[in-house]
């Protein structure tokens, strides 16, 4: 039997796989989607063995720089690029969060300049793994995994 | 030298040392008017009196002339002009900027907009590097050197920024701590995860009288009714961390009491006459080390 794919071939482009189905929408914000003029595909909730459902993201004619890319990683860590030319798979890459985040995440700290002037956040990223930590520029204070808040790209 | 002091991070261990020097020089020589043709800005998004009669001294003592404001009353901050716009137009009037101002890395992002070099005098509850700077100066003059000391931090060791700064530090030259403080208010985590990784030791107690005869430097902060849900949990925590005379007649003989002031009543007023008292000296300190910072950043380099 002939499998079937829920959000169909792309030619050329890239495929974001595996992204949490609650992240979804986050990915398409912080990657500035909603502003692109490539055609784009999506569907969410699917089944995966891996995560119990999943998302994916189709972008035709589109590839990402990797500091670009990577910033996903924030939210969806395990999430698989793969590049497409003609139809094939050519490349896949593996993200891996940045050294620093510009902008993307809010600082946790109320009192923070950040959250009440127009300056843009900047944080350095401390892993421990499995987890990671943004200690802000300007506060110095640490926004840990389970407080972060993504700045919408959408306005 | 970096071109700002905003977090105690920010320099390193010789050029703190150097800053100390450069401060002890002035403290040799209190009048150096250096500066005669500088303006330095001395602006005050909050009220503090005693960092910015420190700082105004110390700028009037190197011959520069002061401008600024001690609270936004009636500045066009209130009309809603933004933190950069305030630091744009005062770069272009001063030489030399020192900002208080409530909100955390204010003063970071000041740096960042000035063309002038920025004195952080207190962002939020985040940095006050100059009063770690004065506080590194009087246990160097007090003790003789910054090395193998014992620190004991009392009170507050939770929110006081003083002490986390000090603590950072004093890291460069190869401490012992101990932390005394109420459950409520102990030393966060992350400072203590911070001593682990550079082997430096540390004890906690809750017991005030534990760490007074082999401390260096017993460091004092104040307790704050407002850290507080409990008030009668206040009211016992606020009797137990008050030093008196009878508590250190058995300390060593170099032991100095440090405290950033204001004290209320966590050090008893018969403390005051005793030669272990520090802390008026300790404020006094902070306009010779304000002369240097102001010195160093404005780029003098043989003092």
């Amino acid at each position: 039997m002939e499998k079937q794919l829920k959000v169909s071939a792309i030619k050329d482009g890239t495929v974001l796989d595996h992204i949490p189905s609650n992240q979804l929408f986050k990915v398409i914000d912080i990657l500035g989607l909603n502003k692109s003029s490539n055609q784009i595909t999506f569907g969410t909730n699917l089944d995966s063995k891996l995560l119990g459902k999943k998302g994916i993201i189709k972008v035709s004619d589109k590839y990402f720089e990797s500091d670009d890319i990577n910033r996903i990683a924030l939210i969806a860590p395990q999430a698989k690029i793969n590049i497409i030319h003609d139809f094939e798979v050519v490349e896949k890459r593996v993200l891996s969060i940045p050294s620093t985040i510009k902008g993307i995440v809010k600082c946790m700290n109320p009192m923070c300049i950040t959250n009440h002037q127009p300056v843009e956040t900047l944080f350095t990223t401390i892993v421990e793994s499995p987890d990671f930590k943004l200690l802000c520029h300007y506060c110095e204070r640490v926004t840990d995994k389970d407080n972060l808040k993504i700045i919408s790209n959408t306005q | 030298m970096p071109k700002h002091l905003i977090s105690i991070h920010d320099f390193s261990r010789d050029e703190i040392l150097k800053t100390l020097k450069a401060a002890a020089a002035f403290e040799q020589n209190p009048s150096q008017p250096i500066f005669a043709d500088k303006v330095i800005a001395s602006i005050f998004f909050e009220p503090s009196t005693r960092t910015r009669l420190s700082f105004e001294t110390a700028a009037n003592r190197l011959g520069a002339r002061v401008i600024g404001f001690s609270d936004i009353g009636n500045t066009s901050v209130t009309k809603g002009e933004t933190l950069k716009d305030t630091i744009k137009m005062v770069s272009n009037y001063a030489d030399l900027i020192v900002i208080r101002h409530p909100l955390d890395g204010s003063a970071r992002y000041a740096s960042e907009v000035s063309s002038v070099p920025v004195i952080n005098a207190g962002d939020g509850t985040n940095q006050h590097p100059t009063q770690t700077m004065l506080d590194l100066y009087s246990i160097l003059k007090t003790q003789g050197r910054l090395e193998n000391l014992k620190i004991n931090m009392v009170g507050d060791l939770k929110y006081g920024r003083t002490v986390h700064s000090l603590l950072q530090a004093m890291s460069h030259f190869n401490p012992s701590f101990l932390f005394t403080s109420p459950d409520e208010l102990k030393m966060p985590q992350e400072y203590k995860e911070y001593l682990k990784k550079l082997n430096i030791p540390y004890q906690e107690t809750k017991q005030l009288s534990d760490g007074i005869n082999d401390a260096d430097i017993i460091y004092m902060t104040r307790v704050q009714r407002e850290r507080f849900t409990d008030p009668i949990e206040y009211e016992r925590v606020k009797n137990i961390y008050s030093l008196n005379l009878s508590m250190i007649s058995n300390c060593k003989p170099n032991m100095k009491i440090l405290h950033p002031l204001p004290r209320v009543n966590e050090i008893s007023q018969d403390v005051d006459s005793s030669n272990h008292a520090y802390y008026f000296e300790q404020a006094e300190n902070g306009v010779y080390t304000r002369m240097a910072i102001i010195a160093l950043l404005l780029g003098v380099e043989n003092l």
